[in-house]
């Protein structure tokens, strides 16, 4: 096992350097590039700014350069923010999106998970239906409805909750609204992902016979069938996890969050090459950590898995 | 199942404290003056090198002061660093006088230091973006800036440790409006020295304007004190501004009716109209024109006859009341109106003269017209515009149009690099004079010339004018060039001037006057 899991860890070395060395190529085919203004840049001028940002040097040099930059944890500057560097504004951004993003996260996979399981315990009953509408609801009324519609009604006509801010200016109660926006279409995701596999693991036999043994139904709900039952849902947490760090734009515009979502949106648009290499480094960084993650815990929830 | 129902139990309740734990309130209105305004984007930086943008100038106006500072009602050029100044005869040399004024940490400010941060903001290794404005009127600035020349050649020295001088390139009636610019910004050069890039950090940060940096935490907020140490202290009433770099423009105008915010520069279009009626709205001309450029690179609009007539053919007033909405002024020169520059009417729109126009250029009632596209930048409000234009060219020229948009980076590299037929596009002047429209977009070899205009006799009376000195004599050559380039040329297609929209409360904010240039010094704000 835990010459699996250094195998696993080794392999992430080569993903990572693919996934840089495709993206610094592939950023550079966008037309424009950083310095593309509406008042043009007269060509002096772009060849000074071209010299300070080593822009001038045949792209072959500056991947190289950049490589050893990255190799030596410097994602280098950034083209739009002159003050700070790309690892600045990670750094600072990442812990944000990561307690915006693990909360929301748990509180979905929590009622996610306690909705799936009742829907399945009454299937077609008013429980059943309540929770799947309040999931469809979840997966098809988009964020931007969803939070702006909360924000009128708690902050500006009930006046309880901050219309907008962070922890550090309006203390924890700004995290109400955008964590619970932001945790609803992924509870919805979880809550009928949850209630498919818990139906069809009460349909098996082991259950059935749990039952015939006269066990009780919580005994026979979390100790035979959540484990099975949770594997789908433990597999879809690893890209909702770096999914719901990064894509967590709209919730931060909405309600003045600064985290990481923002740079990975903007800084394609701004063409901030290093600030594009940045948030993709690090998001895939999460992405293939969380997948490895995943694999390992299914191996312990899945006796049939077994890692040679 | 019991247990489960305590669980979800508890953890609703576990929820609902934590929904109502931070019971602390705002404090009552205490003593120091607070002002907090949406500046609409996060900072490119605090060093007037390396910014471009409105935002930045909001800060930059806070915590710096160039030679010269802006009446906050007419921006006109008032003592700032330099407490007066005067031009030899030739209008040539021009000399300042500086106060006695130190830095925020105590360093006194002298002739020196403007000349050392005007090198360095020339210097090839700052790059800054804005160089090219000091390049265009001080002498040997260009050479210097484009590494042809040296340092010691650029025409600026101290003649005393007050005393400070520079010559022009020509006489530039307009250099002196320009010295409020960044691109004249004088900067700590000692903490410069001392910290170099990171000289910016709030930590180390020095300035010499009305207000010192308290906090700055970027993509949330920054904090401005009254700088103690300002000449001028007596006059900054408001003892602290917080600029918030808020993108969604609902957010903004959900703080503002909070009261959280003091001042915001936009509304959600949805809410433009509710807006336009709201007590706190200002609106004043401005100094941006919205137009279409043609490609004059190729046919068809390489014909002034089409360009005309496309021109012709379409009804500007009925685009600004119904389709833009935001009091908007309809245009039919290139320049907006100035005090003393009158709006130029270079044509007028009628659409039997425009049918008769593209029938002469080859196309009666549009046949044979070649497949062309409007070009803009993904944008509802663009989009509305195209698709006006688009469909009144239909009615009227019998001629079809295609409406592209791209995102912004694509955009403009395909209008600049000339790929494409007509393109949307709006122009800010950097300063108050038809200068900055009428060379920056339409001089021959100028590089903002995208359609690629040419008319010697249109570049012939630019060279003229930029050797007459102030005075009506010069707004009448380019009253001449602008007739000649719009009206006979049709070199751009202009639609509109804009107005600037600001929602203040001036009954409670005093001291804050629109203006057209949409610049508002924050020395002189005052709570009534």
């Amino acid at each position: 096992m835990s010459k699996y899991i250094l195998r696993r860890a080794l392999g992430l070395i080569p993903t990572m350097f693919i996934i840089v060395t495709i993206c610094f190529f592939f950023i550079r085919l966008a037309p424009g590039g950083p310095f593309s203004r509406e008042k043009k840049i007269p060509p002096q001028i772009m060849k000074n700014i071209e010299a300070k940002y080593h822009l001038d040097e045949p792209l072959a040099v500056q991947y190289i350069r950049y490589l050893g930059d990255v190799v030596r944890g410097d994602l280098g500057p950034s083209y739009k923010y002159k003050d700070y560097d790309v690892n600045f504004y990670i750094g600072r951004s990442l812990p944000v999106s990561l307690i915006l993003g693990s909360l929301s996260l748990l509180i979905a996979v929590l009622f996610g998970m306690i909705a799936g399981m009742l829907s399945s315990l009454r299937q077609n009953t008013w429980i059943d239906y309540l929770s799947m509408s309040v999931a469809v609801v979840g997966i098809s009324v988009p964020l931007f409805v969803i939070g702006p519609v909360l924000m009128y009604i708690f902050a500006m006509k009930l006046n309880i909750l901050p219309v907008a801010g962070w922890i550090d200016e309006k203390g924890f109660k700004a995290l109400i609204i955008p964590v619970v926006t932001l945790s609803l279409p992924y509870f919805a995701t979880i809550a009928r992902l949850s209630r498919a596999s818990f139906l069809e693991s009460l349909r098996s036999d082991y259950v059935r016979t749990a039952k015939a043994k006269g066990l009780k139904t919580s005994v026979i709900m979390f100790k035979h069938v959540l484990k099975g039952a949770s594997l789908p849902v433990v597999s879809y947490l690893g890209p909702a996890f770096s999914g719901i760090i990064t894509g967590s734009i709209v919730i931060e515009q909405i309600f003045r969050i600064p985290g990481l979502g923002r740079h990975f949106v903007q800084s394609a648009f701004n063409r901030d090459y290093t600030m594009i290499m940045g948030t993709v480094i690090v998001y895939s960084l999460i992405l293939v950590i969380m997948n490895f993650i995943v694999d390992v815990v299914y191996g312990y929830l899945d006796p049939r898995i077994s890692y040679k | 199942m019991k247990k489960l129902l305590i669980t979800v139990l508890m953890i609703t309740v576990a929820f609902a404290a934590f929904a109502g734990g931070d019971k602390e309130k705002a404090a009552p209105m205490a003593e120091p003056v607070v002002f907090a305004f949406n500046n609409g984007t996060e900072i490119q930086s605090l060093d007037p090198g390396n910014i471009e943008g409105v935002p930045e100038h909001k800060i930059y106006m806070a915590l710096f002061e160039g030679l010269v500072s802006y009446d906050p009602a007419t921006l006109d050029p008032l003592p700032g660093l330099a407490k007066s100044w005067s031009v030899s005869d030739d209008g040539l040399t021009w000399t300042f006088n500086l106060r006695k004024s130190n830095w925020s940490d105590g360093t006194p400010i002298t002739a020196q230091t403007v000349v050392d941060s005007w090198l360095r903001f020339l210097s090839p290794e700052l790059a800054a973006v804005y160089a090219y404005l000091p390049g265009m009127i001080i002498k040997g600035a260009d050479a210097y800036n484009s590494g042809k020349g040296s340092a010691d050649d650029v025409a600026i020295r101290a003649l005393d440790d007050y005393t400070f001088q520079f010559e022009l390139t020509g006489p530039a009636p307009y250099a002196l409006g320009m010295l409020t610019h960044y691109a004249f910004a004088v900067v700590p050069m000692h903490v410069i020295e001392k910290y170099g890039d990171k000289w910016t950090m709030p930590e180390n940060f020095v300035g010499n304007g009305p207000y010192s940096l308290t906090s700055w935490q970027p993509h949330e907020k920054i904090v401005m004190d009254k700088n103690p140490t300002y000449w001028d202290a007596d006059n900054v009433k408001i003892d602290t501004i917080i600029a918030y770099p808020i993108e969604d423009e609902n957010t903004a105008l959900n703080m503002f009716k909070q009261g959280d915010l003091d001042w915001i520069p936009t509304v959600p279009d949805a809410q433009l109209d509710s807006m336009k009626l709201d007590p706190t709205y200002v609106t004043n001309a401005s100094f941006i024109t919205y137009y279409y450029k043609f490609n004059q690179t190729k046919a068809p609009f390489n014909n002034p006859d089409v360009r005309k007539a496309f021109s012709m053919a379409i009804n500007r007033q009925e685009l600004v009341d119904k389709v833009t909405r935001g009091g908007q002024f309809p245009a039919f020169g290139l320049t907006p109106p100035l005090a003393n520059y009158p709006k130029v009417v270079a044509f007028k729109e009628d659409f039997d003269a425009a049918k008769a126009l593209l029938a002469k250029a080859g196309f009666p009632n549009g046949e044979g017209f070649p497949k062309a596209t409007i070009l803009y930048n993904t944008s509802e409000g663009h989009k509305k515009i195209a698709e006006y234009v688009q469909q009144k060219w239909k009615e009227v020229l019998n001629v079809d149009v295609e409406i592209e948009n791209q995102e912004w980076a694509t955009y403009l590299d395909n209008m600049q690099n000339q790929n494409f037929d007509i393109a949307r596009s709006g122009w800010q002047g950097d300063y108050v004079d038809p200068n900055t429209f009428l060379t920056d977009l339409l001089y021959s070899t100028a590089g903002n010339n995208d359609g690629r205009y040419s008319n010697p006799k249109y570049d012939a009376l630019m060279d003229k004018a930029a050797t007459m000195p102030e005075g009506k004599a010069r707004y009448d050559v380019l009253q001449q060039a602008e007739q000649l380039a719009i009206g006979e040329d049709m070199a751009v297609m202009p639609f509109y001037y804009y107005s600037t929209a600001n929602w203040i409360d001036t009954n409670v904010w005093g001291g804050w006057t629109p203006t057209i240039l949409d610049v508002h010094p924050w020395k002189g704000m005052f709570k009534k």
